[in-house]
Parts: structure tokens; sequence; C-alpha cells
């Protein structure tokens, strides 16, 4: 008999395609296309060579604007989620497919029928990330147009979700039934379900909101949550509150998985890192981005200011609205003061300020270190696992499969083989249960 | 007209699925890649929200990366989709396949298709197809949206892109608005080939206007060559050039039971071609692992035989199959190289 040891708790992953982030490097000269489907199809073969759960895109469905012009310092442009990631289906066999798609702007009809097909055509690999779009200014580019109070939007997002679920129960594998019949506040549907039953009963749903309306979301409705809370204090607190939420809707703990969005620098000592990881923040940072980023808090024109010289001496707008497109800073004010001392304290020019207060890398270090560093997480309940996001296209997961998987897997925290074929079997996620009558 | 142009062959993927489920995939890639062999012009996938499939459009963006050549045109109906979400799927394909998307448009007339959705009643046939073509028209503004060289990279200003070089659509039409520009930048093509089945009078004034083919049925070819010449005048009342638009003739048979079969087709082919009634044969198989395989065996064949049709794709777009040149974006400056 071989000594009895508890089992470790096991680390999902995930890879998140560079794109639209602040945390995206494109001037780097390893950087390459951010819309060939080479780049999206390099990612994702190295993500299932690192035997990861899923392959995450995201969307966005306007592009930003400063000052009423279009923003031209981040990487700008991307495909449409879905349509990548069925041809991603033909280049990989296990990876799952994650696509970001607006419950907002979307139908559930079509919705669930495109997941669906997701579904079929990746043998059971489809999972949708669900978000809320929050202002008239996306609406623009939609026939609804306007947009949905906070409250509403959750709401229907939580309908949208729950009717797909339905559309997807009413035609059973090998079955008959195809007829449903839905009526709620937002949407009053019926008719005939034309896609077989997906696969995996349901594709997985993913959640990214962290508001207590998000959180509630993702308890009720959501297999995995994408979360934003990458330090181990933040993570346990979050993790703890999500995870108590989940018996209220007779849900088991490891019925949801939270997994952060994380980045990481590696090296081969950890002052390498370190030096890695300045050397990094300095271009995603650069002197143009600097003086956004204090735009985004000023509320003002800044272009006159020097990017190496000293903070604005005038107060934000509060009245601003330079930025469209981006979540407003809540208390421009206090985030300002926060800057001015930590300029004044350590004697930083704008840019060094905005790199220090907002530069994070969340695991910086040697390819044990790293590991280590998530096996602590995980074990501890900080996390369930990681969404890696690179900040490189498309070799930005390279040296972490090559180096950092194989120490995770001989910790035993990390598998060696896929075990199933489904993105459910790979995060432990229990089958739907059906609820569309007898088949 | 000068000289008659090359012949162009199509054929339909999945006139009739047997069921929504996914067990045709590997059999569809089959498919798709004895059509390529074969050198057809490209795939049309039939769709609607009331047809038992899977999605066209993802179903061809499946087959993508496991084909290099042949066209790829899905149909994506225009009635209860999103005008934006459409033009992103289609430049995604164009993308994924690098140049090889084409769009199908349909509209959505039945109340049955309204209540999936719930948002209204279906409108009238004239009115869908007028907001067909405005869908058409807000998609080319949108793909244009982006000038092919609007990302530049420029470490020295950190900019990106060149945001003199993106563009709001600001499109207000009857039935939607939208501002743009598009989130997924130029795709290869320029713009993916516009398909417009013109059989019903109704869609013809959109298919005049929009397309860059445009598929009609016809038991003779006097009565070909009368659409043809119809779609060429309304064409060029818009003030299109007409010959950048194709014109083929949709033909369904079962091959085991045409009279004639293959070589009768083919025959048919070569006389209603040669004759310039039509520009080429958009082939519905009745059984399509059946048909297909022998349509692209014998009837592309036996014209490749007579020197009628390709033995060798040239370039690598549909666009270059179709002999379609790829357009510059209307907001480009003209004329000038800058």
């Amino acid at each position: 008999m071989t000594e009895s040891r508890p089992a470790r708790k096991q680390i999902h992953l995930a890879a998140h395609f560079p794109g639209v982030n602040s945390t995206t490097v494109w001037s780097d000269p390893r950087s390459g296309s951010q819309i060939d489907f080479s780049s999206f199809e390099h990612l994702a073969r190295t993500a299932e060579r690192g035997l990861f759960d899923f392959f995450f895109l995201a969307e966005g469905l306007r592009l930003r604007e400063y000052g009423g012009r279009i923003h031209d310092l981040d990487v700008v442009g991307r495909p449409e989620s879905i349509t990548v990631l069925n041809a991603l289906a033909a280049v990989t066999d296990r990876l799952g497919l994650a696509a970001t798609v607006s419950a907002t702007f979307n139908e559930p009809y079509e919705l669930a029928r495109r997941l669906a097909s997701l579904d079929h055509l990746s043998g059971g690999r489809a999972a949708w990330n669900v978000v809320t779009s929050s202002d008239a200014f996306t609406g623009a580019n939609f026939r609804r147009g306007g947009f949905l109070d906070r409250a509403d939007r959750y709401t229907r997002a939580a309908e949208a979700v729950a009717t797909a679920r339905e559309l997807w129960d009413s035609w059973p594998a090998g079955g008959e039934r195809r007829r449903f019949a839905h009526a709620g506040p937002h949407f009053r549907i019926e008719g005939e379900v034309t896609v077989e039953r997906p696969p995996q009963g349901h594709p997985v749903v993913i959640q990214a909101g962290d508001s207590d309306e998000g959180r509630e979301f993702a308890a009720s409705a959501a297999d995995v949550v994408f979360s934003r809370h990458s330090t181990p204090e933040a993570g346990r607190a979050f993790h703890a509150d999500v995870k108590r939420r989940l018996a209220r809707y007779g849900r088991r703990p490891e019925d949801l998985k939270i997994m952060p969005g994380v980045t990481y620098v590696l090296g081969d000592t950890e002052a390498e890192a370190r030096e890695r990881a300045a050397l990094i923040s300095r271009q995603q940072i650069s002197p143009q981005n600097a003086l956004l980023a204090a735009e985004q808090v000023w509320g003002r024109d800044l272009s006159g200011y020097d990017p190496d010289g000293p903070l604005p001496d005038v107060d934000p707008d509060p009245e601003s609205t330079l930025v469209q497109g981006r979540v407003r800073i809540a208390d421009p004010f206090a985030v300002a003061a926060r800057w001015r001392a930590l300029s004044e304290a350590k004697g930083l020019s704008i840019r060094e300020t905005v790199i220090e207060a907002t530069a994070r890398h969340s695991f910086v270090g040697t390819p044990e270190s790293v590991a280590a560093a998530l096996e602590e997480h995980v074990a501890t309940d900080a996390a369930d696992g990681f969404i890696l996001i690179p900040h490189l296209t498309p070799g930005g997961l390279d040296d972490f499969v090559d180096r950092v998987v194989p120490l995770l897997q001989e910790r035993g925290v990390f598998r060696t083989e896929y075990a199933g074929t489904t993105l459910r079997s790979h995060l432990g996620l229990p089958a739907p249960v059906w609820k569309g009558g007898t088949p | 007209m000068t000289g008659v142009r090359p012949l162009h062959l199509a054929a339909e993927l999945a006139p009739a699925p047997p069921d929504g489920g996914s067990r045709t995939v590997a059999g569809t890639v089959a498919l798709a890649r004895l059509a390529e062999d074969a050198g057809l012009d490209f795939l049309t996938h039939d769709d609607s929200f009331a047809r038992p499939g899977l999605d066209a459009l993802a179903v061809l963006a499946r087959i993508a990366p496991e084909t290099r050549s042949v066209g790829l045109v899905p149909t994506v109906t225009t009635t209860h989709t999103e005008p934006f979400h459409v033009q992103a799927a289609v430049a995604t394909l164009d993308w994924v396949s690098r140049g090889r998307a084409g769009w199908r448009i349909a509209v959505s007339p039945g109340a049955a298709e309204a209540r999936l959705f719930g948002r209204r009643p279906a409108p009238p046939t004239a009115a869908l197809w007028q907001e067909a073509g405005e869908t058409a028209e807000v998609s080319r503004r949108l793909w244009d949206s982006w000038e092919d060289d609007a990302e530049i990279r420029d470490v020295a200003t950190g900019r990106f892109v060149d945001r003199r070089k993106l563009h709001h659509v600001d499109f207000e039409g009857a039935a939607f608005s939208v501002k743009g520009p598009s989130i997924v930048p130029r795709p290869p093509q320029g713009n993916p080939v516009v398909v417009v089945d013109a059989t019903r009078p109704a869609a013809r004034e959109t298919a005049a206007r929009h397309a860059d083919v445009a598929l009609i049925r016809a038991s003779s070819p006097e009565e070909a060559a009368g659409l043809r010449a119809e779609l060429h005048r309304a064409a060029r009342a818009h003030g299109r050039d007409p010959g950048l638009l194709r014109v083929l003739l949709t033909l369904s048979a079962d091959l085991d039971a045409h009279p004639g079969g293959p070589a009768a087709l083919a025959g048919l082919a070569a006389d209603w071609h040669g004759g310039g009634a039509v520009d080429g044969l958009h082939f519905v198989p009745a059984v399509p692992g059946r048909d297909l395989p022998r349509f692209a065996a014998e009837v592309a064949g036996a014209l490749r035989a007579r020197g009628l049709f390709r033995t060798a794709y040239e370039g690598t777009t549909l666009r270059d199959r179709l002999g379609l040149p790829r357009p510059a974006s209307q907001y480009a400056p003209k004329g000038a190289d800058a």
C-alpha cells in the first residue's frame, strides 16, 4: 500500500487572450497580430498543451473614446468571440472555449442557439461569460439602443441565462420535444427549438461582475466566476462570501469555481523576475498612457503636462465627461490625494506615480516560487484556479506552460492529462439537472 | 459585355438537415474538402431560426481551418438579428478563413420566427427586404470603418491606431441606427462577398443594389438571361458597374434521378454559360452526402475536361475566385497615396 496523504486541492487554469487590456504590451518586438487567426491558434494550442481548462475571449461592443475622440493608445480591434471559438474548435481537441457575450444586447433564442452550436461543433467545450453592458454609449450600436438601469441589467441577464437553459432543455438528445414557452419580465417568447440539446447539457456559464448583484447572480446561476481579487486576503474574503451565498440556491461550494484573472512574470532568479516586472510595467504604462491614466482620475485634458514631471496641481473635475466606454472612478478626489501623497513621499513623476499606483503583476518570481504561490492560494481558498492574462500576443503563455505547469504537476496539484472531453468534466462540474420534463 | 467570363461553380452544403445535432460535423468537413479538391468557388450553408440544424456561420467557421481555398457563404438573416453583431461575425469569418467569407442575406418573414424573439411582429416582406438592404449598407460601412492601415503601432507617440483612419458610420435607417466604428478591423477581403437569392421579386432590388453574387432560378436560358439583364440594369441604375455582379443559376437536383445525370448537368452549365445567360451554377444537392461528391467529381470534372472550368485555384480569396476586385474603404482618401 502506498502512503496515504490527503488529496491536494487541484488547480484550475484558463488562458485569457491578451487584447483590449491595459496589461497588453503591443510595443514589444515579440508582440504579434491581435487579429490574425494564427495568434488565436497559437495561444489556444499553447493552453491545450498546458492542459488548461479553457481559453477565454473578452468582448467590447464599442471602441472607447476620450474627449469625444476614439482612443488611440490601447490595443484595439478584436474578432467576434463565438465565431473565432468555432474556428478554434477545429484546431484543438479538449480545450474549453469561453465566449464573452453581452446579455444586454443579445436575445436569448439566438444566443442559446449560437452557444448550443458551439457546444456541438466542439464536442462539449463551450462556455458563455455573461456580461451586461452599462451605458447608452454602447447602446448606440444596437437596435434596442439606450441602456438599462443597473438592477435591470442583472435581472435581464439572470432571465437570459434561465431562458437559455429552458431552451437547451427543450430538445433532448435523441428526443422529440422541441416546443417551449417562456414568459417573464424581459422576455416573452415561444416556439420550437431547432438545435438538439448541447453535449454538455448546458454550456458552462461564467460570470464576471463584482457588485453585490453580480455576486448574487453568480451564486444563483454561474459555474465559474472570473473574479478580480488576486491577493490572498481579498481572494479569501471574496471566496468565502460567494461560496456562502450558494446554499441559498441549494448548491454546494464545489459547484462554483472562483478563478481570478491574474498576471505573472517569471525569471531565473527572484531579482531577475522583479527586474522584468519593472520593465513590463514601463512597457504597459508609456508616457502617453501615464498621462491618460491621470486624465481619467482628474477628468481633465492634461496634454500640456510632462509625464516625467510632477502631478497636476489642480483638483479633479467631478462633472467630467472626458471618459466614455470605461467605468468612471468612483471618488476621483480620494484617488488624486492618494497619488499626490505617493508622489510627494517618494519624489515620483506622473509616470512613476501611475506605475507605482496601478501596475500590478499578480505573481512575480522563479517558476518554483510562482508554482508554490499558486498552490498556496488554492490550498487556502483564496481561489479555485486562475485565468492567466499574458501581456504578450500570442507567445505570452509559452513560458508558463513550459516552466510552471510541470512544477504544478510534480506537486500533484494539476492534471497530467485530460480526464474527460468536455469543459464540465475539466472543471469537475455536475451535469445540469434536467428541467425540461420527461425527454 | 466583352467575351465570355470564367465559369463559376458553387454548391449548397446543407439543404435539408436531418436533425439539429452535431453528428454530421466530420461528414460536413469531408464534403467541404471534396468540393475544394474539385475547385468549386464557394459553398453555401442555408439557415433560418425555424430550420432544424446548427447555426450556419458557426458551421462554416468550424470548417474554415480545415480548408484552404474554397469560399464559405453562410446564410444569416437580418430580421431579428442585430446588424452590428452580424457584420462583426461575418468579418470574423473572413479573418478566420483568411479572406474566404461570404454572406447570403436572408429575411425571416414568418410569425413563428418573430415569436422566438418576442420583440416585434415580422414586418411585411417588402419592409423586410428594405431592412435587409439597410443591414447590407451598414455592414459595408462598418467593414470600411477601419481603413486598411488604421493599425500603426507607433512606439514614439504611443499610438496603437491612427484614429483619423477609424470612422463613425452614423447610420440612420428606418428600423435601426448604428454609431460605429466596428470592433473588428477591416477584414482581409475588405468587404466579404455579399450573396442574395434574387429568385423572389421582393429580393431583387436589394440584390441589384448590394449583392456581389445574385442567385436566380430559371427554367430556360432565355428566362435566365432576362433576369440577369434585369439585375444588371438595376445595378447600373444604382451607380454600380454591372460587370461586378455575378449571376449564378441555382439548380436543385437529385443526380441519380436527373435526366442524363451529371453529363447533362455539365452540358446545361456549359450551354447557359456559353450563351451568356448566367455566370455559373449554384448546385443544391437533394442529398449532400450522395449528390455533392458526384457534382464535384463528374460535373466539375466534365467542365474542366472541356476547358471551361479552372484546373487550379488562382489567388487566395473568394473575391479572387469570383474575379471581383478588393474594394477600397469608402472612408479612405480618394486617389491619394498619403
